[in-house]
């Protein structure tokens, strides 16, 4: 046996373990069999633990071997061959420097979490679903890790957000988490959308969607993009656009406090930790985009400064724990997003791997923090507060208006609602009220049933 | 022309029609509901049967073994080709979950026998390619819906105002096309005329408001069968497609992708669930359109599959969405009604089905909805974009009307609100259909776009054979022809 067929092999193991997770918590669910609570985090913990093996065995066999880029090719998933029309999503997966790093943190981390989660959320109600959307989320954050092409990428990005969206909204008898997860996902699908169009642009010049064919043949970071600076300038921009909506950088920041009405395993390993970091990947795995384009290099780099700027002020004067961390995770990836700009990558990916820990492991205990530090409280009998050491003073104008500033979040959600949503909805507003009177006047009268039965009304329970 | 090895297509259609005549003749509606259930199996089972059939013949189109039709009438009447083949069984298994799915509690509001005969019409007019057939059997699908309106007691004028205009536009349009009529030598009148009528039927903006109208006052079930199978994109594939110019499909492709913007755009603000859907639906059949209008054999073949996977998809979210409304009543998307605890298949089935129509990865619309866009971009580069777009906003309103639907609050219910067996098989069916055809995509990609390369071919060769008829025409009328002419007119 080569050492090629072993790393195609453990490289197999890798993915299909989170997908063989996915059918065996999606199947019962379907078919209404009730999985114990057990049996789930059994199968949970055997799929990590298989898939962590395997990738620290690539690994392993990488720095044995001296290989620095190991694709697995699976063929094309959908093909169509015909004369000049063609039509190719090829299914491809790439072990590097990055992916390799990456794919092993998210597997650890996720590990972690369902380990913790297992316990966390014993006889939850929703604890079936959360382990069919974490076992979505990790089969999507394996596949993004390891992309060869950016078909599949996107592929596992979707899943990602897909889960992430849900996740949010975990606390579904309540409507703020609902509302919540809708926002997460609508500042997602925008996110996707740019994501789409700049794979479809990049379909377009180079023929394919393979990274290999944008950033040349070389191993990650030393790769040479094969692209003239200004189509690299519109690409690397969609792509910007993406990873700023699925990182919550400016301007959508408004989600990551929002995303922490879920549960808190699915807080600290989604937004704390992976989530948040998985538009820093995708700008690290395009980053050979960046040498190409000056302009291009710099936008990168306002970005993560007004980024890592905003999130350091909203998370000094957030009132609770996880808000608190949510925005100083902002900050670190605002920083990240500099260091990639800066054409710092190795930097960029050991910042990216310390901070998804530390963040776990802050998140994972704020709960528990809390719980701690009232019973301190209770056995020292008074209240501990940090007003001794750091009392009150006068505070500037401009102070203030930091103050302010940061306390509403740089009124980041209601510029976008102003700006974007509320035109959108008044315009198709009056569309709607157009219709209307267009059949009413066909009619020659009221034409609308649905304003006259009210909700409700003519049910089966009434029947019954 | 090939034969296929049993009458499927001729018993596909004689099934519902003699099975509403038994079931009109039933006074019990419980037996009613289960003979239908029984005929809309054995309709599936045939529908199924000539799809596989045909797929073995590996042929351009057939016609039925035996075909009594043809022995009466001395024409093809029946005739599948690669375009209608899988549309039957789509057909025919829209009816039969319809039928399975509704409760008892409403069977007394929905006509059985009105039902099956218009699925017997609807199987006829796909298993049709002669225009004016097609076109009387459109007319006649109008009939069904109409009645009900009546029956309820609704205003029918919005839907008897833009489907008489649809008879109107496409009886005109049909009888201004000369037999010569390619799209090398467009009738352009007459294609207007028909592209019109089409555009009518399938709610192209601003002619769109009949479906909302017949949304709001028919039932869901009826709403859903007359809209669904999306019969203004067949009539556009078999009037228009034919005799249309490039430039003139893809005019019209602007036109769909503009409305299918506009509805998506529009499910955002509806308040009432089933005017929600009737948006989602029409963004969906726009995009479909998109690919169809582009004449070119990727965006093509994305249409193709695009209409099978939003066929499906939509399908399965329209019976979620009218199972809910059966136990709830009407679901007003203003408020949170959840609804999760009380049916979690229902609401499994909303979101997978949702997502499907959207083409999220994984499921069946995924590859098709990738094929639209690379062929919309290929044609439009800018505006192709339109299409990421609408399906970004469909996305949207998809994931709002679930929460809105299922999440939101704590429903207390007075009774159980579980899904019934019919229900739960019916679930179970169309999420295999949809992850099974979403993991394994390329026999259907390959199959539809094989599809889209003949439908196109057979549009060539008929441009060739008018241009030749043409080119013979001018050598007809030019002195030195005459002779030459002459044997031409004989032969």
């Amino acid at each position: 046996m080569t050492t090629e067929t072993i790393l195609q092999f453990l490289g197999l193991v890798v993915v299909a373990s989170p997908a063989i997770l996915l059918a065996a918590l999606g199947l019962p669910l379907l078919a209404g069999i009730k999985l114990s609570e057990g049996s789930q985090a059994r199968l949970t913990k055997a799929s990590v633990v298989f898939a962590l093996l395997a990738a620290i065995a690539i690994l392993g066999l990488m720095l044995v071997t001296g290989l620095r880029n190991v694709p697995i090719e699976l063929g094309n998933w959908v093909s169509i061959e015909d004369g000049h029309e063609h039509f190719h999503f090829h299914i491809k997966f790439v072990f590097d420097r990055l992916s390799v790093p990456f794919a092993i943190l998210s597997l650890v981390l996720c590990g972690t979490v369902g380990a913790f989660a297992s316990v966390y959320l014993h006889r939850e109600n929703g604890y079936r679903r959360f382990f069919f959307l974490y076992a979505l989320f990790l089969l999507g954050m394996v596949v993004s890790s390891l992309a060869g092409t950016i078909e599949t990428l996107f592929f596992g990005w979707e899943l990602v957000g897909l889960s992430s969206a849900l996740l949010v909204a975990y606390f579904h008898e309540r409507p703020g988490p609902v509302r919540n997860g809708l926002r997460v996902w609508s500042t997602y699908r925008i996110a996707d959308a740019a994501f789409l169009i700049a794979a479809l642009t990049m379909h377009h010049l180079t023929g394919a969607g393979d990274f290999d064919g944008l950033m040349g043949s070389g191993p990650w970071p030393n790769g040479v993009a094969n692209i003239g600076s200004w189509q690299a300038l519109v690409i690397g921009l969609l792509l910007l656009l993406a990873a700023a909506g699925k990182s919550g950088m400016v301007p959508f920041s408004g989600w990551l406090p929002r995303a922490m009405e879920g549960p808190t395993p699915s807080s600290a390993v989604f937004y704390g930790a992976l989530s948040v970091h998985l538009g820093t990947y995708l700008l690290l795995r395009v980053s050979p985009l960046l040498d190409v384009s000056l302009p291009l290099r710099i936008i990168v780099i306002v970005l993560g400064l007004v980024s890592a700027i905003f999130g350091t002020l909203a998370s000094r004067v957030q009132n609770d724990v996880k808000n608190a961390l949510a925005f100083a995770s902002l900050t670190q990836v605002g920083i990240i997003t500099i260091e990639i700009g800066l054409g710092l990558q190795y930097i960029a990916l050991i910042h990216m791997i310390g901070h998804a820990c530390l963040r776990t492991l802050q998140l994972l205990r704020a709960p528990s923090v809390l719980r701690d530090h009232q019973m301190l409280e209770d056995a020292v009998g008074e209240h501990l507060t940090g007003d001794e050491v750091n009392p009150p003073k006068v505070s500037t104008a401009f102070e203030l208006w930091m103050y302010r500033f940061a306390l509403q979040r740089g009124n980041l959600d209601a510029i976008l609602d102003d700006w974007i949503v509320r035109p959108f909805r008044k315009t198709f507003e009056y569309a709607d009220s157009l219709e209307r009177r267009w059949t009413d006047f066909l009619s020659g009268d009221n034409s609308r049933e649905s304003d006259r039965v009210p909700p409700y009304s003519d049910s089966l329970e009434d029947v019954v | 022309m090939s034969e296929l090895h049993l009458p499927w297509l001729e018993l596909s259609v004689l099934l519902p029609l003699v099975g509403s005549i038994w079931v009109s003749l039933l006074k019990n509606r419980d037996q009613a509901r289960t003979h239908s259930i029984v005929i809309c199996g054995l309709t599936l089972l045939c529908a199924v049967g000539e799809w596989f059939d045909f797929s073995s013949l590996g042929t351009f189109e057939a016609h039925d073994h035996w075909d009594i039709l043809q022995m009466i009438f001395h024409r093809d009447v029946f005739v599948i080709d690669e375009l209608s083949a899988p549309l039957l069984p789509l057909g025919a298994l829209l009816y039969l979950t319809t039928v399975m799915t509704t409760l008892r509690t409403k069977i007394n509001r929905f006509s059985f026998g009105w039902t099956l005969i218009s699925e017997a019409i609807l199987l006829a007019t796909l298993s049709c390619r002669h225009s004016w057939m097609i076109i009387l059997l459109l007319t006649v699908a109008i009939i069904p819906p109409f009645i009900e309106l009546r029956k309820r007691n609704q205003n029918t004028r919005v839907f008897l105002f833009h489907m008489g205009l649809f008879v109107l536009l496409i009886i005109t349009g049909q009888l201004l096309v000369p037999d010569n009529a390619s799209a090398a030598n467009p009738p352009i009148l007459a294609g207007c005329l028909l592209t019109a009528g089409a555009l009518i039927r399938s709610g192209i903006c601003p002619l769109h408001c009949w479906i909302t109208d017949l949304f709001e006052k028919a039932t869901f079930g009826t709403a859903l069968l007359f809209v669904t199978p999306m019969t203004g994109a067949y009539a556009v594939m078999r009037l228009v497609f034919p005799i249309a110019p490039d430039w003139a499909l893809q005019s019209i492709a602007i036109l769909s992708l503009i409305t299918a913007v506009y509805a998506a755009g529009m499910t955002l603000v509806q308040r009432d669930s089933r005017r929600f859907f009737c948006y989602l639906f029409l963004s969906h059949s726009s995009l479909v359109l998109v690919g169809l209008e582009m004449a070119k054999p990727i965006g093509l073949a994305g249409a193709l599959c695009v209409w099978l996977s939003v066929g499906l998809s939509l399908l399965g979210f329209g019976l979620a969405l009218r199972s809910v409304e059966a136990r709830t009543g009407r679901l007003s998307l203003d408020t949170f009604h959840g609804l999760f605890e009380h049916t979690p298949f229902l609401a499994s089935m909303f979101l997978l089905t949702g997502l499907a129509s959207i083409g999220f990865p994984g499921t069946i619309g995924f590859i098709g909805m990738e094929l639209l866009v690379e062929g919309a971009v290929e044609v439009y580069p800018l505006i192709g974009l339109a299409v990421v777009v609408a399906a970004a906003l469909n996305s949207i309103a998809v994931i709002k009307a679930y929460f809105h639907v299922f999440s939101g609050k704590r429903h207390t219910a007075a009774v159980s609100l579980g899904c019934r067996p019919a229900e739960r098989i019916t679930i179970l069916i169309i999420v295999v259909l949809i992850i099974g055809r979403g993991i394994i995509p390329q026999p259907g990609v390959q199959s539809r776009y094989h599809a889209a390369r003949a439908l196109l071919d057979h549009r060539n060769k008929k441009d060739e054979a008018s241009r030749n008829k043409h080119t013979n025409y001018e050598t007809d009328h030019t002195p030195l022809g005459q002779s030459q002419s002459t044997d031409i007119n004989h032969e």
